[in-house]
C-alpha cells in the first residue's frame, strides 16, 4: 500500500512546489532595495526646466517627500502618469521628478503632451546617481523622510492598489513627524 | 561542392558569433590584468533589468552604465571586493551570481550535499532489502 502511494505523494509534493514557485514568480522578480532604511545617496543635479540651476538630494532635508524615476521613453511611466497626478494633488508632500537617461527635449515634450505635477525634476542623463539609487527600472518611487532617510521603494508603475498603499503609508510617516 | 556549402555555413556562424559578440563596448585597458578583472567581474555581476543575464552578456542601458562604472572602478585601482561591495550596497546580494555562504544562504550551499546524503542512505537501504530478499 504505502509503496502504491509514494509516487503518488512525491507527484503531489511537487505539484505544490511547483504552484507555489508559480505564485512567487512575480514577486521573485522584485529586486529588493538594500537603501530601504538607509539615508538617500547625496547627489546634485541640474533641473529640467532650468538646466543652468542644479538641485541636489539634501535641499529636501527636514521634509517629507517623495522621489519618482521616470523617462519619456518608459512605456510604464506613461500608465502611471494619472496615478502620479493624483498624488501630487492629494499626497501633500512635495513630488521631485527624476528624469532618467532621457533627451531635454522629448522629456519637455512628454511632460507637454501629459501634464507636469511634478514639484520640479532633475536630470540624470549619465545615470549615474542612478545607480547610487539603485535604480534598475523606471518607475521607481522613493518615499524619503525628513532626516534624509529611504522609508519605502516602490518598484514598477503605481497603480490603484499601490496608490492607497503609498497613501497611507505616506500619512502614516507624515503623522509620525509631525504628530 | 561539399566544400563550398561546408565555406557557407562556416561563413554564415562566423557572421553570426560577430553579431552576438558585440554587447561590450570596446574600453582601453592600462594592462591585460585590468583587462581579465573586467570580464571576471561583468561575468560574475547579474544585470538586475535582464535578471538571467550578466552585466557581460545584455545589452541593456543600465548594463552599459555599470559596465563602465565597473571599468571607471578599475581604473581607479579598487580591489574586486570593494567593486562587488559596492554593487551589492545598491542592488542587494541579488547582483551576485555567486551568492556568499552565510546563515541565510546554508540551505542554498548545503541542500545538494544533504540531498546526496539522502539518497546514498536510501540507495543503501534499498540495496541491502533486495539483497535479503534474494
Amino acid at each position: 500500500m504505502i509503496r502504491m502511494l509514494a509516487p503518488l505523494v512525491v507527484f503531489l509534493a511537487l505539484v505544490g512546489l511547483l504552484a507555489v514557485g508559480m505564485k512567487t514568480a512575480q514577486d521573485r522578480q522584485v529586486v529588493n532595495s538594500p537603501l530601504i532604511g538607509k539615508p538617500v545617496p547625496n547627489f546634485t543635479l541640474p533641473r529640467l526646466h532650468l538646466p543652468d540651476t542644479t538641485v541636489s538630494t539634501a535641499d529636501r532635508l527636514g521634509d517629507v517627500w517623495l522621489l519618482n524615476v521616470w523617462g519619456s521613453w518608459c512605456q510604464s511611466c506613461r500608465i502611471e502618469h494619472p496615478f502620479i497626478t493624483q498624488l501630487a494633488e492629494n499626497a501633500g508632500v512635495p513630488l521631485v521628478g527624476f528624469n532618467w537617461k532621457d533627451e531635454r527635449t522629448d522629456a519637455l515634450k512628454w511632460l507637454g503632451q501629459f501634464g507636469d505635477p511634478w514639484h520640479y525634476h532633475m536630470v540624470d542623463y549619465e545615470g549615474r546617481s542612478a545607480i547610487d539609487l539603485g535604480v534598475y527600472g523606471a518607475p521607481e518611487t522613493f518615499l524619503i523622510d525628513h532626516l534624509g532617510i529611504i522609508r519605502h521603494k516602490h518598484i514598477g508603475p503605481i497603480d490603484e492598489a499601490s496608490y492607497d498603499q503609498l497613501m497611507m503609508r505616506i500619512d502614516a510617516l507624515r503623522r509620525e513627524v509631525k504628530p | 561542392m561539399i566544400a563550398k556549402r561546408l565555406f557557407a555555413i562556416v561563413a554564415l556562424m562566423s557572421a553570426l558569433s560577430l553579431a552576438f559578440a558585440s554587447a561590450i563596448e570596446p574600453y582601453d585597458f592600462r594592462t591585460e590584468v585590468e583587462e581579465i578583472r573586467f570580464k571576471a567581474l561583468a561575468a560574475e555581476l547579474r544585470c538586475t533589468v535582464c535578471q538571467n543575464q550578466s552585466l557581460a552578456d545584455s545589452d541593456a542601458p543600465l548594463a552599459q552604465d555599470l559596465r563602465r562604472e565597473l571599468f571607471l572602478m578599475i581604473q581607479d585601482n579598487r580591489s574586486d571586493q570593494e567593486i562587488r561591495n559596492f554593487m551589492v550596497e545598491r542592488y542587494g546580494e541579488f547582483v551576485l551570481y555567486r551568492p556568499p555562504l552565510a546563515s541565510h544562504t546554508l540551505l542554498l550551499w548545503g541542500g545538494p550535499i544533504v540531498l546526496l546524503v539522502i539518497a546514498l542512505i536510501a540507495s543503501v537501504v534499498v540495496v541491502q532489502q533486495r539483497r535479503r530478499l534474494l
